[in-house]
């Protein structure tokens, strides 16, 4: 008696996740990427394309260029993108003060760890409530201006928020101030992994504090250093949206004194119902943005390259 | 050594050191008057913001934990935790496609992908969004999720690629003179090794995830939708007239994150330095 007749032959479903598998033998790599692929062609391929189509169109009509037009002669829009620039000018200090607190955390023995979390610790936190605590701190009798006139310094104690001249300025120190922790330990990082021969070499041919770090460390932080710069430009002309959408509340206020590129295209779209002159400006930004990216990517095969290499 | 130029060093050493001490309390006041305000009554708050809390007071814990509160919480941490298990899961598997077959067209695939890191969420607003009015799709998590994963899938292939190129070969070619299938390989061989670096992506992608406002702000406008960032950010204006309630909100949204942030940071770091990270 035939105990199972080729016939017979029923298909089971698999008891698990690794058995479907393990009918697949030699996969390749199409296989593996698919899911991960469609998904990112999805959401950035499909994206881009509609994005410059809707930037050519109003209301399903083709206008060519006319949607350029309206958004760069409009003056909110140029002021959004000027105040996009003046951000820029916070670059140079971030880098600054970063390098200098990772020489600070690197000459530090003693509580080192708790200092570099301590350092570290606004990056970490969600902007929405960095926003509103200090939304709190900065009313004009918020806790740090009845700190400052309790000390005396009555005529620091400013309308941070509230004063247009003051508001943009304001939220730049907001932004360094949760910034500068992640270039802190990005160039800790690199430091902590040069070598430690030139170092004491320079230092035991009585090279100072100063002149140790600014003639032989910070040669070689060079790349790091630059990597976080364009991070940093990246950041402050298309990554600022939450700071200024909380701490105004989604206004840009006082006045248009803090409108940045991304709120004029988020206002666009949801508050005064043009989409396409907001997917124009998105466009546009992205062109901006793309600067940044060739140099980042540039930054990136390099590094890339290096660790090949090795 | 002499005597002078000891001295000055160690008055090199202290300066130092009194810098660090002032630049850690620049970093920790807003927390510390966020966490001593949550703890005080709206007329201590004002009276005297900086002191401590001697007799706290929870109502301000109360008030917050009312109405919609645990809502955005628990919404948080659904989008949250399904957003960042589906992209490991993607990201580990495209990552091992990249690492394992050399193919045409690889290198130029894998730079575009890293290019796309840096993308600004917000030039990909409006398309998504006009996309998902179309599909019905508003107002729903798997819009949301769907949209977080596709942002924090080419970091999460990135890193993980340059992690898998790292195994060695002869471990994987042992296996498949063994028999083992693609899979198993992968399962057995592979991810047993990966531990460090799907940690690192778990604890950098659950921040970000968690911290995420536009995009959230704009796919869920339904009110029992909302994510805790979206909550809180109108929570302001709602609460205008009772800091500490304000305050608590902040702290309860920020213990999550800290937690994971504590258990986290060694992973975190080496995630920030493995390459360029969105904290926003």
């Amino acid at each position: 008696m035939i105990k199972s007749a080729p016939t017979d032959y029923r298909f089971t479903a698999p008891r698990s996740l690794g058995a479907v598998f393990g009918r697949l033998k030699n996969t390749g790599p199409l296989f593996w990427i698919m899911p991960a692929g469609l998904c990112v062609l999805l959401i950035f391929g499909y994206s881009i394309i509609d994005l410059v189509q809707q930037s050519f169109k109003y209301q399903g009509d083709w206008v060519g260029f006319e949607n350029f037009n309206l958004v760069l002669t409009d003056p909110l829009f140029q002021t959004a993108i000027f105040h996009n620039f003046l951000l820029l000018f916070t670059v140079p200090i971030l880098a600054t003060l970063s390098f200098l607190c990772a020489v600070l955390l690197f000459e530090t023995r003693k509580g080192m760890k708790f200092y570099r979390s301590a350092v570290f610790l606004p990056y970490i936190l969600p902007i929405p409530v960095v926003g509103v605590v200090f939304g709190q701190l900065l009313q004009l009798n918020g806790a740090l201006n009845s700190a400052l006139r309790a000390m005396g310094f009555e005529s620091l104690a400013l309308d941070w928020l509230g004063d247009p001249g003051q508001a943009l300025w304001t939220m730049s120190a907001i932004i360094i101030w949760k910034e500068v922790g992640f270039g802190t330990i990005l160039i800790l990082a690199r430091l902590i992994s040069l070598p430690l021969e030139t170092l004491e070499a320079a230092r035991i041919d009585g090279a100072g504090f100063f002149r140790l770090h600014l003639q032989v460390t910070l040669p070689q932080l060079r790349s790091v250093i630059l990597f976080y710069i364009i991070n940093e430009a990246i950041v402050m002309v298309s990554w600022v949206f939450n700071y200024v959408y909380v701490m105004t509340n989604g206004q840009g206020g006082p006045g248009n004194a803090t409108v940045v590129s991304e709120l004029y295209i988020y206002r666009s779209a949801f508050q005064n119902k043009a989409p396409e002159l907001a997917a124009t400006a998105a466009l546009l930004l992205l062109m901006a943005t793309l600067i940044f990216i060739v140099g980042f990517f540039r930054i990136q095969s390099k590094a890339n390259k290096g660790a090949l290499d090795e | 050594m002499s005597k002078q130029h000891r001295v000055l060093e160690k008055a090199g050493i202290t300066s130092r050191q009194l810098i660090l001490i002032l630049i850690t309390a620049m970093a920790l006041v807003p927390g510390y008057l966020m966490l001593t305000g949550s703890l005080k009554t709206q007329k201590d708050f004002l009276n005297s913001p900086w002191s401590l809390p001697l007799h706290p007071n929870f109502d301000g814990y109360k008030a917050a934990w009312n109405d919609q509160f645990p809502t955005w919480f628990r919404n948080s941490l659904f989008v949250t935790l399904l957003a960042v298990l589906l992209t490991i899961t993607m990201a580990a598997t495209a990552a091992w496609g990249f690492a394992h077959w050399k193919w045409k067209g690889r290198d130029f695939v894998l730079g575009v992908l890293i290019s796309l890191m840096v993308v600004p969420p917000v030039v990909l607003l409006i398309p998504l969004f006009t996309l998902g009015a179309k599909l019905g799709w508003i107002s729903t998590f798997r819009m949301l999720i769907l949209v977080y994963i596709g942002l924090m899938l080419p970091f999460s292939i990135y890193l993980l690629t340059n992690f898998f190129k790292a195994i060695p070969v002869s471990l994987t070619e042992a296996a498949e003179i063994d028999g083992a299938t693609d899979f198993r390989t992968f399962r057995s061989i592979v991810l047993p090794l990966s531990g460090p670096p799907l940690i690192t992506l778990t604890v950098v992608n659950l921040l970000w995830v968690w911290n995420e406002l536009l995009l959230a702000l704009v796919f869920l406008q339904s009110d029992d939708k909302k994510t805790l960032m979206v909550g809180i950010t109108g929570f302001q204006s709602r609460y205008s007239l009772s800091i500490p309630t304000i305050m608590a909100g902040m702290t309860i949204a920020t213990i999550p994150l800290l937690v994971t942030y504590l258990f986290g940071q060694r992973y975190f770091i080496t995630g920030l330095t493995a390459g360029s990270v969105k904290g926003e």
